[in-house]
């Protein structure tokens, strides 16, 4: 077959298990002899664990253990993907709400809680940091111990500290604009709470987890087990959603000791409260100091970003270096001057979440545009296209230029809600882009196996969580082997089957394994020229191989005939591999120059009741540059989800924390997200496609950026709406109301 | 904890449970039945991952006890329709592209399910508030909803 399969929307490769519920989730494998283990924590932050009480639990028949860090080895074992900072279990002290002391083993899950309600904690509170004043105020108590730091900082409750920029020191601006934003801390809320499985094997162990790095938490496990890489095998059936949540490891070293040392298969399931306290979105509280020249145009941007991550780093770190790397967007800016802190506190470990700390960024970032050209009278579309970065302009001096025309995204989102045309009182649009620099290094191999048969296995180590990896792998094989995705097998999420692949975040996968997968087809046409010139002794140079062709001089084979000929009596099939690495560059400040900018732009126009504050979005439009979309409806229903979450953060969900630091929202009866009736009375995702990729058929990364935005622009509707000004999120309509009542917006500067 | 044997058609199978006092219908259907397809998630009935419908009617199964059920009639998604015989709206979720993790599909899907049954023709606000008690974090909801109201258009042909 000859028919495009690339830029069609085929149906998701999986989909048929997945809405008869037959695809089995993490949760859903049953390992024979398994137990059941439950997390023992306390309701408060910070404490001083003075004693574990747990003769009860242990007594009670088919309760197996009660471990607690005297049961593990000492110096307590540490991970983390920055710093090798989290223990297995806590040690001495808890440092955040839900951080389990101990964890009971039974034979049911129910025993296992009812033992574990039997576990008593003589425990002392301590005062507890759960905001950015509190991290900087020196009298506060420290979150980690300064024995396990380093540096000047190891006193402090600054993890790290760090300042860049560019330009000349700011001369005269006609306006300078300082303000404060406020992103607050947000939770994944994936459906699929975390579930954890490990089991013995032989010298080995195995793991179940839906992890997006099941490579990543192989080395962890490795590390802290003494095992070789090959000796732990870790198995990732496709997350139920993840969105950043399920990157690093948590539980699941504990669980492989556990299951090492009982010698039996061990199961830990989350409840979404504690699925809540195990990671969520890193907060950000920033201070922008922006000049303006009359005409709109950036004179210099001067930022203090200061970043609340919980008490132990995470990923935390890397989200606040790459984030703020684009403090000044996808804008033309002379002069800059960024300051970074990233802060430790009481809270649950800050960790990725879809858009990795850009979406907090953007929101300052884009507020701040629009004060701007509230005081100086300029259009806010027209205030964007006067400093927006063109096609090929480098406006990160030193760094990656401007890789899409990034003008069309941004006026077709302006059009689509009809930007110039008057409106009614009590209305407002808003228009906001956003800018991500995407995935730098790492490396992502595939295999692809070409069968007897012509169809085709893809080996790849990526995970589907949603974004739809299975289908667009499948639909590259497709199209380079030539045949139909029906015929294409991509498996996935063992450590032990697919080869290597860095990590599935940072929209990467399409680009970096899709190029991998394209690779490793390329491979199996070089071997099949091979082939055929043996078979048919003829040179090499007159046998040419396109998408499930070979071209002989006298006639056209298809793979499948070519290999009948080739295996007579013997069988055997082609096997490509391909891969794809970004190298380390230590001189970069991110390690090397993103792959792809992940581009978006929204726009929207809202109503407002002045009475309640209750706010409805008429009109949300998303423009995401793609490069090229391999499958058009997968991305506009990636794009589409990313945009509803984006409302999610923006209008409804922030975690609350009470005076001891325990999490006063836990779970989905307090803490809300969308649902069908807070859907925008029309939403509509448009990609633009002009092939600028370094991907496949020139392919960009997607599936984030519509969540950029969406703060910035529906708060500048209901500014333009109400003449409210809204600095801190989410925009409830109590938070609008309050806004109403007050004079607005007082000159500041 | 003492035991109570509950006889219930599932899927329109007769079984006969040994079932505790507090267990619930998810319970006993992941774990007793090995019916994995219905999910779990709040356990509270604020998600709608666990929906399966008893004599007809939508219910969270994580609010049921199974203990209740003696005479019961219940449906899982695992019993309408099977991979390569899909019914009329799972091949509208799978061609409208509303499916993307698919975690809350099988509640999302049970949810839609008894809607059609007892309003074969729902307009959109109908399907809307129908289904606000199902929680997706990917918010595929816009494709989820259109998908039922397709699967109701096509259940005429």
């Amino acid at each position: 077959m000859n028919s495009e399969i690339v830029g069609t929307s085929v149906r998701r490769v999986g989909g048929q298990e997945r809405v008869t519920g037959r695809y089995r989730f993490v949760g859903d494998i049953r390992l024979e002899g398994m137990l059941h283990v439950k997390l023992v924590s306390l309701d408060c932050a910070h404490a001083r664990v003075d004693a574990v009480r747990a003769d009860a639990a242990r007594s009670l028949p088919g309760v197996h253990a009660v471990v607690t860090e005297n049961d593990l080895p000492r110096p307590m074992p540490r991970f983390g993907p920055v710093h090798h900072d989290r223990p297995m279990l806590t040690t001495g002290y808890t440092t955040y709400h839900g951080e389990p002391v101990a964890a009971v083993v039974a034979e049911t899950e129910q025993l296992a809680a009812h033992a574990a309600q039997l576990v008593r904690v003589d425990y002392t509170e301590l005062p507890s940091v759960t905001t950015v004043a509190a991290a900087l105020d020196p009298t506060s108590p420290l979150v980690q111990d300064p024995e396990r730091r380093s540096g000047v900082l190891a006193f402090t409750n600054v993890l790290s500290e760090s300042r860049f920029g560019w330009g000349e020191e700011p001369g005269a601006a006609e306006l300078v604009v300082d303000q404060t934003y406020v992103f607050p801390m947000v939770t994944h809320f994936a459906i699929e709470p975390h579930t954890f499985l490990a089991a013995p094997d032989h010298d080995g162990v195995q793991v179940w987890s839906a992890v997006q790095h099941p490579f990543a938490l192989q080395r962890v496990l490795a590390e802290l087990l003494s095992l070789p890489l090959a000796s732990v095998r870790v198995h990732a059936p496709d997350p139920g959603g993840a969105f950043g949540g399920k990157q690093h490891a948590k539980f699941e070293p504990l669980l492989a000791l556990i299951a090492l040392r009982l010698g039996r298969p061990v199961r830990l399931e989350l409840s979404l409260d504690e699925t809540f306290q195990a990671v969520r979105r890193t907060m950000f509280e920033i201070r922008l100091r922006s000049g303006f020249f009359r005409d709109g145009r950036f004179a210099f941007q001067d930022a203090e970003c200061n970043a609340l991550l919980g008490a132990y780093a995470d990923i935390g770190p890397r989200v606040v270096s790459k984030s703020t790397y684009l403090m000044c967007g996808p804008y033309r800016v002379p002069s800059a001057r960024i300051r970074v802190r990233a802060l430790l506190s009481h809270t649950p470990p800050a960790t990725a979440f879809r858009g990795f700390g850009t979406p907090q960024v953007v929101w300052a970032l884009e507020s701040q545009l629009d004060e701007a050209a509230r005081r100086l009278g300029i259009d806010r579309l027209e205030i964007r296209l006067r400093n927006l970065a063109g096609p090929g302009e480098e406006f990160i001096p030193g760094d990656k230029p401007a890789d899409g025309d990034w003008g069309i995204s941004l006026r077709r989102a302006a059009e689509e809600v009809r930007w110039t045309e008057p409106l009614p009182a009590g209305r407002g649009r808003g228009v906001a882009v956003g800018i991500k620099a995407s995935a730098t290094t790492g490396a992502s191999y595939a295999i692809v196996r070409l069968h007897a048969d012509g169809s085709a296995t893809v080996l790849s180590g990526t995970s589907d969580m949603g974004q739809g990896a299975r289908t667009v792998l499948a639909q590259i094989a497709g199209q380079e082997l030539g045949i139909d995705v029906l015929r294409v097998s991509v498996v996935m999420g063992d450590t032990a089957l697919v080869p290597f692949d860095l990590q599935t975040s940072a929209s990467r996968s399409t680009v970096f394994m899709g190029s991998a997968v394209r690779a490793a087809c390329q491979d199996i046409h070089c071997q099949l020229v091979e082939m055929a010139a043996a078979t048919f002794q003829l040179p090499a140079d007159q046998v040419s191989v396109t998408s499930g062709l070979v071209q002989l001089p006298s006639r056209k084979l298809s793979f499948a005939e070519l290999l009948a000929e080739a295996f007579a009596g013997v069988g055997g099939e082609v096997i490509g591999v391909g891969s794809r690495r970004g190298e380390h560059m230590g001189t970069h400040p991110l390690g090397g120059p993103p792959a792809f900018y992940e581009f978006s732009a929204t726009a929207c126009e809202v109503a407002v009741d002045d009475e309640t504050g209750e706010l409805t979005i008429l009109k949300h439009i998303s423009v995401a540059d793609v490069g090229r979309a391999i499958n058009p409806a997968q991305v506009e229903s990636q794009d589409e989800g990313a945009a509803i979450m984006g409302l999610g953060h923006t209008l409804m969900e922030h975690l609350l924390f009470d005076e001891r630091g325990a999490i006063r929202n836990l779970g989905a009866l307090d803490y809300r997200i969308p649902t069908t009736k807070d859907l925008p009375l029309a939403l509509h995702s448009l990609l633009t496609e002009n092939g600028d990729g370094p991907g496949p058929y020139g392919a960009k990364g997607a599936g984030e950026g519509g969540l950029f935005a969406v703060a910035p622009a529906v708060a500048s509707a209901v500014a333009e709406a109400t003449g409210a000004v809204i600095r801190d999120l989410p925009l409830t309509p109590e938070r609008i109301w309050q806004a109403l009542q007050v004079t607005v917006d007082s000159p500041d500067t | 904890m003492s035991s109570h044997r509950v006889t219930l058609d599932i899927n329109g199978e007769p079984h006969s449970l040994d079932v505790t006092a507090t267990q619930t219908l998810l319970d006993a259907l992941r774990w007793q039945l090995d019916l994995t397809g219905t999910k779990k998630c709040c356990a509270e009935g604020e998600c709608g991952a666990c929906t399966v419908l008893i004599n007809g009617l939508a219910v969270n199964s994580c609010l049921v006890l199974a203990a209740e059920l003696h005479g019961a009639s219940v449906t899982t998604i695992e019993g309408i329709g099977t991979p390569g015989s899909l019914s009329w709206l799972q091949d509208a979720f799978l061609a409208e592209g509303a499916v993307q993790c698919g975690f809350c599909i099988p509640g999302m899907a049970m949810a839609a399910h008894a809607l059609l049954a007892e309003q074969p023709h729902p307009d959109a606000a109908t399907i809307r508030d129908s289904l606000s008690g199902n929680l997706c974090r990917c918010a595929g909801y816009p494709r989820i909803l259109r998908a039922v109201q397709i699967a109701s258009s096509q259940a005429d042909e």
